[in-house]
């Protein structure tokens, strides 16, 4: 990845390629080593250490303020949009340094894909123009190709039998579920390693809820899954681990049941009896 | 209790419907300008625009007849390159004031562009005789299309900055998100999404540009006949109005009138299409 250029081809040759599920598969996605961030003086995450199994569901719980959703968006570079931003520490994806001089950005982001708390579908295009614009802007032209992805990426979001008909509706005219499960799909086209989830149903009401939870479940069979919630029994259902963050510290990470059923440190207690937060 | 008297009662309508009635005189007296324009306009105008008039070049000193098609193709001519000077500064100015650029250099640049919307039109005909019609030695076409450019581009730059501004920061993250790189995000996913309303501030510009006759006064200069280089004089609208409404005769006055009215009738259609492009669209952001 010497030039813009040429990491722009890899990306491009890597997305047509064969799914990197074919790869063996490592037993973690990601490694983060003593990673500390700061937004302009203030200390956001502070000295977390972690590793974020792969095929599995990482919930990121804690209250208002810890730095869940800092921690998320270290994992994609996308805490770098802020201004003043500084980082301490490595980030490991699938052993290679995320933070070197040498990674581009938004390399990184097409790796590992994100969906946001609030959905928000490109209101200019179209239900279909939404799924395949990642790739699209990222140099791919192959009609076909992009037709093929664009059902193979509204099918594993759950939504194809739904839309089917409607591809070429605004993508702002399906309901509040529809469009989240479709940003879902518009992270999926591009093939990423990884898909980050920034409290993805804060917004939805519990059937539209369910759905999601049922579609996280069955994607961590081909990707590794972090989700940050509010909601601690949505984080009991769906995740295989859990990690609670408080004041930018990670206080304690282990499996799900484990954490909800026999939790080490005192605070972590609290939290999940909703003694505080 | 006190409050509810009749006296007290009677009294608030009164206050209430002599605020209400001066509010509706008010708005009334905004719009009244505009009625009284376009009905002298109508009145004095009408009469004369007629097909010779839209068709054919000025009728020779003294003669009667003749028309002003070299002055409304010139004013198109005008505004073309005008356009092409400001449209592409104006946006793509707007575009770093709200994307890039930091805090300090934006309330800088945001303060000088104010300053230039607020320079009156007559000095940017001085500015641009100064540095291109005494350079040059002549007046041109290409002199005062530089003149309305400028003038457009602080007002095309403080709108498209506005729209811009108005996409939710959602969408750029969307795009990010996706690994696409910000220019891309910026020009494919922000603008797309304020396209309309930057196509709405370029159309004011126009329109405001259209009207303006000072800063063609030395430097497009005007032209009874056709032009045929844009390195030669050229005949606009406004111009032409001003010219003849000044004269002596009779019948050029009639042919001011019917300039003034094709002149403010164009620019109503403009606003019209802006009108049309902003409708009911508030749902799609901007």
């Amino acid at each position: 990845m010497a030039t813009p250029e040429r990491s722009v081809v890899e990306a491009v040759e890597r997305m047509t390629e064969a799914p990197s599920t074919a790869e063996p598969i490592p037993a973690c996605t990601f490694q983060v080593k003593n990673l500390s961030i700061w937004y302009g003086e203030k200390r956001a995450i502070d000295d977390v250490t972690l590793d974020i199994a792969s095929n599995a569901v990482t919930a990121i719980i804690g209250p208002s303020g810890c730095g869940k959703s800092t921690f998320i968006r270290a994992l994609n570079r996308m805490h770098e949009l802020v201004p003043k931003t500084r980082v301490e520490g490595t980030v490991f994806l699938n052993g290679e340094d995320l933070y070197s001089s040498t990674v581009d950005p938004a390399i990184v982001r097409r790796r590992v894909g994100m969906v946001f708390q609030k959905s928000n579908p490109f209101p200019t295009m179209s239900i279909g123009e939404n799924v395949v614009i990642g790739l699209r802007l990222n140099g791919v032209r192959d009609r076909k190709f992009l037709n093929e992805r664009l059902e193979k990426s509204l099918r594993m979001a759950a939504l194809w039998d739904e839309v089917k008909e409607d591809l070429h509706k605004p993508g702002t005219s399906l309901s509040g579920g529809q469009q989240q499960r479709l940003c879902i799909a518009r992270a999926l086209a591009v093939e990423p390693e990884v898909l980050l989830m920034d409290e993805p149903c804060s917004a939805l009401d519990p059937i539209a809820t369910a759905k999601i939870e049922e579609l996280i479940y069955e994607l961590k069979a081909k990707y590794t899954i972090v989700t940050v919630t509010h909601n601690m029994q949505q984080a009991g259902r769906v995740s295989d681990y859990t990690a609670f963050f408080y004041l930018g510290r990670l206080i304690e990470f282990g499996p799900t049941t484990k954490i909800f059923t026999n939790p080490t440190e005192r605070q972590t207690e609290d939290y999940i009896t909703g003694r505080f937060g | 209790m006190h409050l509810e008297r009749a006296d007290n009662h009677t009294w608030r309508k009164i206050k209430s419907a002599l605020a209400s009635t001066i509010a509706f005189v008010s708005a009334i007296l905004v719009i009244s300008p505009l009625g009284l324009v376009f009905f002298h306009l109508l009145v004095n105008g009408a009469g004369s625009v007629n097909w010779d008039f839209l068709t054919k070049l000025p009728a020779p000193v003294g003669a009667v007849g003749g028309g002003m098609a070299n002055a409304i193709v010139g004013s198109l001519e005008l505004l073309a390159f005008a356009g092409v000077i400001g449209i592409p500064i104006g946006v793509l100015g707007g575009v770093y004031l709200a994307e890039y650029g930091s805090a300090r250099i934006n309330s800088v640049l945001r303060f000088l562009a104010d300053v230039l919307n607020g320079v009156p039109s007559i000095t940017w005909g001085v500015v641009v005789y100064g540095l291109v019609v005494l350079r040059f030695k002549g007046f041109s076409a290409y002199a005062g299309g530089l003149a309305l450019g400028l003038i457009m581009i602080p007002l095309i730059l403080r709108t498209t900055e506005e729209v811009v501004l108005l996409v939710p920061n959602g969408y750029r993250e969307a795009a990010l998100a996706l690994g696409v790189r910000r220019w891309k995000t910026i020009v494919h996913i922000v603008m797309k999404t304020a396209s309309r309303g930057i196509i709405t501030g370029i159309l004011l510009a126009l329109a405001r540009v259209g009207g303006e006759t000072a800063p063609l006064l030395f430097t497009a200069f005007g032209n009874r006949f056709w032009n045929h280089s844009l390195s030669q004089p050229i005949a606009a609208l406004p111009l032409q109005v001003f010219t003849y409404a000044i004269s002596p005769y009779d019948d050029w006055h009639r042919q001011a009138w019917a300039g003034a009215l094709v002149l403010v009738t164009g620019i109503f259609c403009v606003n019209v299409l802006v009108r049309i492009l902003t409708r009911g669209h508030a749902a799609s952001v901007v």
